[in-house]
């Protein structure tokens, strides 16, 4: 490469503000976030009014200090990257208006980026992608298998038919009156626990990749509401840790199986779950006896964050992925190739 | 001085820009098109048709709400990114002094509506003077009964000016009788040019960063999670 090449990414797809600088499509130069989490616990969840509300107040902020940080002017940039969806759309919106505005003030290419996309760029930054290969994708929205044969190149093989992983955590969370977002909990008191109640584990069809966590969710409110009609003690830390059990086991399985299958040469983790420790030490021992390359970004990039949406953004713009100013925020949005998947 | 001003708040869309107290281009238009989808695009176009480039222009006049959340917000959102990144001056002036700026020379009272739904509307009371609009009630969010009770006890001929003002017409008829007057369609849309006019009057500069839209009611689960506070407290 003759000349760096510096793209400036935005998120605020749900209720995170960021912006960050990404060098050549794999070096952080800048990543800045500012959370609504304190504000959002108020409301047990995310309130999209409120967090469009937040969007509003930070976003020159963060985009300034990823400027600043970076120490670069907008001339030094080649592009602007933005999460074009899915999310929240009233959020989308903000950072997709933002993006436009200063693109156009600076006479910069734009780029909309898949959210997904992004998360599983989020490894770029941490080592090079090797293809095949297989991507967990686990999020409060979202719980997939993609195969990726190069870069841009994405096939669905698996994804869950009714919750996603992220949303079961935070809804038997809730069921054990634990504080929102409740994921990070339900991880600590399981690892913590000595014991773990028996839950089933839904396997679907023999062949399937898909998942399925609305019986397992269920199967936790059945256990606690016969324990308290029988008058008996609910012990959290040991439904958190049968719960988990349950929810890593199938996860780890249908990665394993579907690695295998396809022969892969990298399986990567990403999604806020995915800084999940009980799921980070499975996967890792798994694939470690099978051979087969098992990388999982920090925290700071599993959870959304702008660095992925400008790591997967420079990877479009090399491909000569271009957006036009009539952009909008598409919150049902499909995670589509933008390479040829034909080898 | 060359000003960009620019009004999403609702349905109408209008994009000014104004050199040296005369407007060189201006696009209007009421069609249920999402701002997201055209606010940029008639932005660029405008540019374009007047031979500008961003970085021309010396300040940015904005319509700050009340009005529709999202709208308002885009609207807000463009203005302050190219404030910023031009380092040029923000101005925000409320939706319904744009509307109300529509009646300039109308001798009374000038009451610009916005819907907000459930018998509900946004409102300000106006009044043509020196040049200028004075507001006589602060903007806000009012039931509709309410508004009516307000303007008819005061006695005095109020024109209504805004596209939803219609939704509202057989009700205003019957409580401010002869009083009332509603404006005819050429001057029921927001104009920016009209935006750029009161922020130069008013002169009312905005910290960028900090600047947000004048939403004039708490987010619904903001209200309920308050009054769930004062509950609590009143339990205690
Ligand atoms: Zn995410």
């Amino acid at each position: 490469m003759d000349k760096d090449m510096y793209i400036l990414g935005i998120e605020t797809s749900c209720d995170e503000t960021a912006a960050s600088i990404v060098k050549n499509g794999h070096e952080i130069v800048s990543n800045v976030v500012a959370s609504q989490i304190q504000s959002q616990q108020r409301f047990g969840g995310v309130v999209p009014e409120i967090a469009s509300r937040h969007h509003v107040e930070q976003i020159t902020l963060v985009i300034e200090e990823a400027l600043a940080v970076a120490d670069l002017e907008p001339s030094d940039l080649d592009a602007v990257a933005v999460t074009e969806g899915p999310g929240l759309v009233g959020a989308l919106l903000i950072g997709i208006n933002a993006a436009k505005a200063f693109a156009f003030a600076n006479g910069l290419p734009i780029i909309g980026v898949h959210h997904i996309a992004g998360h599983i760029y989020a490894n770029q930054l941490m080592q090079p992608m090797e293809f095949p290969l297989l991507a967990l994708i686990v999020s409060g929205g979202h719980t997939e298998l993609v195969l990726m044969e190069k870069h841009g190149a994405f096939k669905l093989i698996g994804e869950t038919r009714d919750d996603a992983a992220g949303e079961a955590y935070d809804k038997v969370a809730r069921v054990l009156g634990l504080p929102y977002p409740g994921g990070p909990h339900i991880d600590k008191l399981a690892l913590e626990s000595d014991e773990a109640v028996d839950f089933p584990r839904a396997w679907l069809e023999p062949d399937s990749y898909d998942f399925s966590f609305s019986g397992l969710k269920s199967a936790v409110i059945n256990y606690k509401h016969n324990l308290e009609q029988k008058g008996e003690e609910v012990v959290p830390a040991h439904v958190a840790a049968g719960f988990q059990q349950s929810v890593v086991e199938v996860l780890t399985e249908k990665t394993l199986r579907a690695a295998k299958e396809y022969g892969v040469k990298q399986v990567i983790a990403a999604g806020g779950v995915a800084a999940n420790k009980g799921l980070r030490a499975s996967l890792d021992e798994v694939f470690e006896k099978e051979g087969i390359p098992f990388y999982v970004p920090p925290i700071s990039l599993c959870t959304d964050n702008a660095a992925m949406i400008a790591a997967a953004g420079t990877s479009m713009f090399e491909s000569g992925k271009r957006s036009t100013m009539e952009m909008n925020g598409r919150p049902g949005m499909e995670l589509a190739s933008w390479n040829s998947e034909n080898k | 001085m060359i000003w960009l001003g620019i009004d999403t708040a609702n349905t109408p869309l209008s994009v000014a820009i104004v050199k040296d107290g005369a407007i060189l281009a201006e696009v209007n238009s009421s069609m249920a098109v999402n701002h997201s989808l055209r606010a940029m695009p008639v932005i660029e176009e405008l540019f374009a048709t007047v031979q500008l480039q961003p970085k021309d222009i010396d300040a940015i006049a904005v319509s700050e709400g009340p009005g529709s959340y999202t709208g308002v917000r885009i609207g807000v959102t463009i203005a302050k990114t190219l404030a910023w990144t031009l380092k040029k001056p923000l101005f925000g002036v409320s939706t319904l002094k744009v509307l109300a700026a529509n009646a300039f020379y109308f001798d009374g009272l000038i009451c610009p509506i916005v819907d907000a739904r459930r018998n509900n509307v946004y409102a300000g009371v106006y009044e043509f003077a020196n040049g200028g609009l004075t507001a006589i009630a602060e903007d806000g969010h009012f039931a509709i009964e309410n508004l009516m009770d307000v303007l008819a006890s005061k006695e005095r001929p109020v024109l209504f000016v805004g596209k939803d003002v219609a939704m509202h017409e057989e009700l205003i008829k019957e409580r401010i009788r002869e009083n009332a007057v509603i404006a005819p369609f050429p001057i029921q849309l927001p104009r920016a040019s009209s935006l750029v006019f009161i922020a130069q009057q008013d002169g009312q500069e905005e910290n960028t960063h900090a600047f947000t839209p004048e939403y004039r009611r708490i987010a619904e689960a903001e209200a309920n999670w308050l009054m769930q506070q004062r509950k609590d407290k009143g339990r205690e």
